[in-house]
């Protein structure tokens, strides 16, 4: 679906990626784990085209593609018309704010959403434009537990319906729960990619290991 | 007007010269202010989402604009409106027509600049998420300036209050003739110079209370709407 | 088109329409002309008699004249004759006619700080006035009051431009503003009759020299040159001059009065007004 060729993005003096190859085809959520600073956002926003590359080719074969970000915007209007706004094709508002649990707060103005509720509500806004890709910037690194599973549980349903997840996250537990294929990043380099068991049951860098086992990647 | 009587007297016997001047007064200055969104708030858009070389020189000439003097204004309408002058066929000058047409000058740079720094805080916020849903640069200005008018409402406030002041244009192109072109600033201005200082002064409040109602109007519709679109 | 577009959206909001202004025409005349409240009086009259809706322009001679010379008015009401005569002598109105005169009064504190006393002679009153440097507020704008100012001062044999200092003041304003200012510092300033009469800021101004011929204020009026201004609305201007002319405008000036005192004095039949 998307793939990644020796990408370099770098701001300045900084380089974000470096050198990055990677194809990312359909099938369970891909997830994308590291630290700090390793690239994760980066790689997001170039794949959903919010970024060019400074050397190295990304290709796409012409899927549609929507993100939900770390903070993602509310316009300042009702939550439904939130998900109106970014529909694409019939109107699914109702069912859409239903499978993210906000059919109660439909006509609330969608800034006074809790955190949690905000979150979700993006989540519907970037399947009103029925991706065949979603990708989601930590979607719930802020978020008590309540609110994470309920948006956990919309990333399963929406990835069984066929829509391939792009995502990042720093809980590994998340990593653990959600991921089809695990990518370590770090630095901006590629370190690790595999399937999901494989990478934490027997994970083939020694820094991927250390990740695993909790250490700071520096 | 008669003469001889307070500003208060004229104002409760309800004297109809001074109703039609502040009549006259509203209508200019508030139209002055439609015709004045109508260009400048999509430029101020426009510009707020733009990116092109001499976009900071064209800001900062936009801003300086919103201190353009009046008279100025005033006299180069005239030339331009006075039948020897390239719009003389029009037959515009001397009428309330060509005090709109001043008046409209004077307010869009204020509205246009006003409008271009609320549209760019707001862009600032909307424009990551508009550009990944791929919004298209017309539908971006309708949104924010949406999602943003009442912030603009206050950017029209100004220039309202702008237009209901000011003499230096209206006096010029209009002629303040009396029951036609006279407005509560041109009759303050004929009134201190008759010497009739203590009518100046109280037109000059009653002109205020309209400005002062005006905005009052506009806070408790922008309270009211606000409450309902959150 | 363009102006299609701008007059739909000017009256689309609000603003009452031009069709009004088909029976009227524009005179430009000058702001001691209006201040004097003649017009107020004139013209309800002429309105009455003719139907003309007659839209009075009021600024400096000056700038009054620049009006007829752009063909933004049709008829031109000032009192500054050697003015009007270069008007028509350049082709910008058609003929001039006397209308009325009224005068100037020479205007100053009441205590008196000249000494002046209570004179006929402005000329000795000017001479006084530049020797003991006394505060003199001039209009400075070219109107008709002022250009008579300045002929008297010659008269007086003084070159004002010259030996003004900074007792002069040329204000460049018109003469409410200038009584305004002369009010306020207790100064002298040549005021016509009409607009001090009905000044309403006098404080301790009064009237110090009056009754001089040379303190004459003759008004003319020409209709502007309708060869030069195809737009000029010829008939209905020309109606307005004749009716200023005529018995009953002439006797609706003589009319014309504030505190029973008349102020302008109809002066149509003179061949040398």
């Amino acid at each position: 679906m998307i793939r990644f060729e020796d990408v370099t993005v770098s701001a300045g003096s900084v380089t974000l990626l470096d050198r990055l190859s990677l194809a990312i085809e359909p099938g369970p959520p891909t997830v994308l784990i590291g630290p700090n600073g390793a690239g994760k956002t980066t790689l997001l926003r170039a794949a959903m085209g919010l970024l060019a590359p400074t050397a190295g080719r990304i290709t796409r074969t012409g899927e549609r593609r929507a993100i939900v970000f770390q903070r993602p915007t509310m316009l300042r209007r009702s939550a439904a018309a939130n998900v109106r706004y970014a529909m694409a094709g019939s109107d699914r508002t109702r069912e859409l704010l239903a499978l993210v649990g906000l059919e109660h707060a439909a006509d609330r103005p969608a800034r006074r959403l809790s955190a949690g509720e905000q979150q979700r509500l993006a989540l519907a806004r970037a399947l009103a434009r029925n991706p065949t890709i979603l990708f989601l910037d930590e979607p719930t690194a802020s978020l008590d537990p309540g609110s994470t599973k309920a948006v956990e549980d919309v990333i399963r349903t929406v990835s069984g319906r066929g829509i391939k997840i792009v995502m990042s996250t720093h809980d590994l537990g998340e990593a653990r729960r959600l991921a089809g294929e695990v990518v370590l990043l770090h630095r901006g380099r590629l370190v690790e990619k595999r399937p999901a068991p494989s990478f934490f049951d027997a994970p083939r860098t020694e820094e991927a290991r250390r990740f695993i086992a909790g250490e700071l990647l520096v | 007007m008669p003469e001889h009587l307070s500003a208060l007297d004229l104002v409760l016997t309800g004297d109809p010269a001074l109703f039609a001047i502040v009549r006259l007064s509203i209508a200019v200055s508030f139209s002055a202010v439609l015709l004045a969104a109508v260009i400048g708030v999509p430029l101020g858009a426009a510009i707020a989402l733009s990116s092109f070389r001499g976009r900071d020189a064209a800001i900062v000439v936009l801003n300086a604009m919103m201190g353009l003097p009046p008279v100025v204004i005033g006299l180069v309408v005239y030339l331009a409106l006075s039948h020897s002058g390239p719009l003389g066929a029009w037959g515009l000058l001397f009428t309330p027509q060509a005090m709109v047409i001043a008046q409209t000058i004077l307010v869009t740079p204020i509205i246009a600049a006003l409008s271009r720094q609320t549209i760019e805080d707001l862009w600032l916020e909307y424009r990551d998420e508009l550009t990944a849903l791929e919004v298209g640069p017309v539908r971006r200005i309708v949104t924010l300036v949406w999602d943003a008018r009442f912030s603009l409402i206050t950017a029209l406030l100004a220039g309202f209050g702008r237009a209901a002041a000011e003499v230096g244009a209206v006096i010029i192109v209009g002629g303040n003739i009396e029951g036609f072109t006279r407005t509560m600033t041109t009759a303050i201005a004929l009134e201190t110079s008759k010497g009739d200082l203590p009518l100046a002064i109280g037109l000059g409040l009653v002109l205020m209370a309209i400005v002062v109602a005006v905005n009052a109007l506009a806070w408790t519709l922008r309270r009211a709407a606000e409450r309902m679109a959150g | 088109m363009i102006r299609r577009l701008l007059l739909a959206l000017a009256f689309l909001a609000f603003v009452p329409p031009a069709s009004a202004q088909q029976n009227s025409i524009v005179v430009a005349s000058t702001t001691s002309t209006q201040d004097s409240g003649l017009f107020g009086h004139l013209l309800p009259l002429f309105k009455a008699k003719s139907g003309i809706d007659v839209k009075v322009v009021a600024v400096g001679t000056g700038q009054a004249l620049d009006i007829g010379r752009r063909g933004d008015a049709d008829v031109v009401f000032v009192h500054a004759k050697s003015e009007e005569e270069k008007f028509i002598a350049e082709g910008g109105g058609v003929k001039r006619f006397p209308v009325m005169y009224n005068d100037f009064v020479l205007i100053g504190p009441r205590s008196d700080p000249a000494g002046i006393g209570r004179s006929k002679d402005i000329v000795a009153a000017l001479r006084t006035l530049e020797a003991k440097q006394q505060p003199f507020i001039s209009r400075g704008d070219r109107s008709g009051t002022h250009l008579a100012e300045l002929k008297l001062w010659k008269a007086a044999g003084i070159d004002i431009e010259h030996d003004k200092g900074p007792w002069y003041k040329a204000i460049g304003q018109g003469m409410g503003a200038a009584l305004n200012t002369a009010s306020a510092s207790d100064a002298y300033v040549l005021s016509d009759r009409g607009t001090w009469l009905s000044f309403k800021n006098k404080g301790e101004l009064t009237i110090v020299v009056q009754g001089d011929k040379r303190l004459f204020n003759q008004y003319g009026v020409m209709l502007v040159n309708p060869a030069r201004h195809p737009h000029v609305k010829k008939a209905q201007g020309q109606q307005f001059i004749d009716w200023l002319l005529s018995p009953d405008g002439q006797s609706a000036i003589a009319n014309y009065r504030i505190d029973g005192q008349q102020l302008f004095f109809p002066n149509a039949g003179d061949p040398n007004a």
